[in-house]
This record gives C-alpha cells, sequence and structure tokens, in this order.
C-alpha cells in the first residue's frame, strides 16, 4: 500500500526515525492490536496506537462510562456517558485517526469466547481491573502463542511485562495464582492517582511498537515496577518457571476456566 | 549497614507510609519474621506458615527467591530485598488491606 499525501505528514515523525521509516509505518499499518478493557489502561494504550496508525485496533469492553471514570480513562468524556466504553473509545480513536479500523466489542471476556476473539490478532494487551480477566487472557495468550503485553496498576504503583509465549515467561511464571477469593474479605474498591495509568498504559503502547517494528529489547523476562511517590522504576527478573502450570513442561492447565464471578471482580 | 528492604505500595499502610525499611541479615523467612514483630501484619501479607505466598514474590537484588533457596535464601548485609504482590487495579485484596 502506498501511503497518501496526508498520511506522509501525518506519519512524518515517525518516517524520518531511521528506525521506523517508510517500511516501519507500513508495519504498523498493517498491524493488528486487541485491548482488554477500555478503562484506565485501555484508553491510553489506544489512543497513542491510534495516533500511531496502527490498521486494526481492537478494544473489548462491556461497561457502559460513568462519570467517576472520567478522572482516569481519558477516551471517555461527559459526552459519552452511558455510553459502552468501547464505542466510547472507538469514536475518540476514530476522529484523531480515521486511518484506524477501530472495532468495538461489546463483550465481558470470558473462556468460551476469548479465543475466538484474540485469533486473529498479532499482539493482545492487557488493560484490566481484575485477576480473574488477567490469568485467562494469559493462559490464552499461551495456548495460541500470542505476544501480550500485561500492565496492572494500583493506587500510586504499576507493573508492566510482555510475555511472549514459546520465548520466555509467562504471567504464572511471575505469580502462579491469583490470591485465592478466600482471602478477599471484602472487595472494596481501590483508588488510583488519575494520571497512573497514562505512565503505565504509555509503556504498553511503547511495548507494542516495538514488538510491531521489531526494534530494541522487549520487556519479556522482566517487570517493571512503577512507585510514583517514591519516583523509582526497578526491574526485576522473571524466570521461566519449568514448573509453571501453564507454560512449563508438563502443564497443569489444559485447558482455560473462568474463576467464579464473586471473586472480587468489580 | 543492613539489609534494605522494598515495601510496594499497597503494604505501606503498614510501614506508616515507608517504601524502604532495614532488615537484618539471615534467611529471607527469618528476615519477614522480625520485620513483622516490627511493623504486626506484614508477615501474613507475605507468607504464611513459613511459606512464602504464591501471589507475592520477593527478590533478593533483583533474582526471584523461588529460583534460589525459597524461604531459606540467605540475605547478607547490603543486599536489597523487594517484595512485589500481584496487583490487579480496581481492587484491594487481602495484600493490601
Ligand atoms: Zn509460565
Amino acid at each position: 500500500m502506498e501511503f497518501t499525501e496526508e498520511q506522509l505528514k501525518r506519519y512524518s515523525r515517525h518516517i524520518i526515525l531511521p528506525e521506523v521509516g517508510g517500511k516501519g509505518q507500513q508495519k504498523i499499518s498493517d498491524a493488528r492490536v486487541l485491548i482488554v478493557g477500555a478503562g484506565g489502561l485501555g484508553c491510553p494504550v489506544g489512543y497513542y496506537l491510534a495516533a500511531a496508525g496502527i490498521g486494526t485496533l481492537a478494544l473489548v469492553d462491556n461497561d457502559v462510562v460513568e462519570l467517576s471514570n472520567l478522572q482516569r480513562q481519558i477516551a471517555h468524556s461527559v459526552k459519552t456517558l452511558g455510553v459502552n466504553k468501547a464505542d466510547s473509545a472507538k469514536q475518540t480513536f476514530e476522529s484523531l485517526n480515521p486511518d484506524v479500523n477501530v472495532i468495538a466489542v461489546k463483550e465481558r471476556i470470558n473462556s468460551k469466547n476469548i479465543i475466538g476473539l484474540i485469533k486473529d490478532y498479532d499482539i493482545v494487551v492487557d488493560g484490566t481491573d481484575n485477576f480473574p480477566t488477567r490469568y485467562l487472557i494469559n493462559d490464552a495468550c499461551v495456548m495460541l502463542k500470542k505476544p501480550l503485553v500485561s500492565g496492572a496498576i494500583l493506587r500510586f504503583e504499576g507493573q508492566v511485562t510482555t510475555i511472549m509465549p514459546g520465548d520466555g515467561p509467562c504471567y504464572r511464571c511471575l505469580f502462579e495464582e491469583p490470591p485465592p477469593a478466600g482471602l478477599v474479605p471484602s472487595c472494596q474498591e481501590a483508588g488510583v492517582l488519575g494520571v497512573l495509568p497514562g505512565v503505565i498504559g504509555a509503556l504498553q503502547a511503547t511495548e507494542v511498537l516495538k514488538l510491531i517494528l521489531g526494534k530494541g529489547k522487549p520487556l519479556k523476562g522482566e517487570l517493571l515496577i512503577y512507585d510514583a511517590l517514591g519516583v523509582n522504576f526497578r526491574k526485576v527478573k522473571i524466570p521461566k518457571n519449568t514448573d509453571c502450570p501453564m507454560c512449563g513442561k508438563n502443564p497443569k492447565i489444559k485447558e482455560l476456566s473462568d474463576i467464579p464471578e464473586q471473586y472480587c471482580s468489580i | 549497614m543492613a539489609v534494605k528492604v522494598k515495601i510496594p505500595v499497597p503494604l505501606q499502610r503498614l510501614t506508616k507510609g515507608k517504601d524502604e525499611v532495614e532488615g537484618d541479615p539471615g534467611t529471607v523467612i527469618s528476615l519477614i519474621n522480625t520485620l513483622d514483630s516490627k511493623y504486626p501484619g506484614l508477615g501474613e501479607r507475605i507468607s504464611e506458615a513459613g511459606k512464602l505466598r504464591r501471589f507475592v514474590n520477593v527478590y533478593v537484588n533483583e533474582e526471584d527467591v523461588r529460583f534460589l533457596k525459597n524461604e531459606e535464601t540467605v540475605v547478607k548485609d547490603g543486599d536489597e530485598v523487594s517484595i512485589v504482590p500481584a496487583i490487579a487495579g480496581g481492587i484491594i485484596t487481602a495484600i493490601s488491606i
């Protein structure tokens, strides 16, 4: 595909980078990325990927926009209160960049639909806010060998890692299991500094673009931890666990399962 | 010199807001137990019956102790220990209460 005059202008700051160039921008335009969650993390990830000119961008979310989301979920606005979040973000991203084919998937991801949802995408981004979905996405990505850029936030702290199934550890190599439901006595909603998902989401978007371009080294086998209060970025190693129940030598997990709904997910 | 222990944000309520505390050299589990006497509640967030919880990792100088000697991994003066819980935005779990 040839870029139009307008596209050459739009992406000129990419194209003049030797690491990107016309070829790299073409890769970005051909890429298909699926983001699970159009909330705190999904908004900034999608925003930057839409600006970058990702060819196809799918957003999976079945929640609607509420006023309390607007403190951090920057793709939504007072105009889309009550609108499905995937639809709301689609409107925003399309008005930023009409080149991008934004697909709103208004479903709650589960063990039945996840394979069908992710199978046609090159990269999956985890922007979910609960443990069951986080583990489900990891397991499905390991099964289908899809690169997964995982991000998580709480209060003033964020974590990012890139999972390359077959070539490095998975999320269960890092944390084998979610905290058991019994240890979650009350499912209070946690606070989060509004800008924190912006920092973590921007890091996730960076990882996605690096994977598409094949440039730099992916954040694989390492967990990046950001502590906003102490202004610390730290990395710890994630060794591949040969006993991992998902990607180890004798994986215990053979099929996807949903952790019960009453598990603390809001 | 002592052992530096990085406390994750969800547990900083127990350390009176401190993101780093000092501990004594020894095994990881003895370090946690000593910290618990100073900061009550910290121990049970990280371990149960002398074993590290599976959704909380402990790193000694960036190395995950599960791949060293687990709870018996020895930490020395000057080592940096990081406690890293699994987090998923939106909810407060037992680890962070
Ligand atoms: Zn694994």
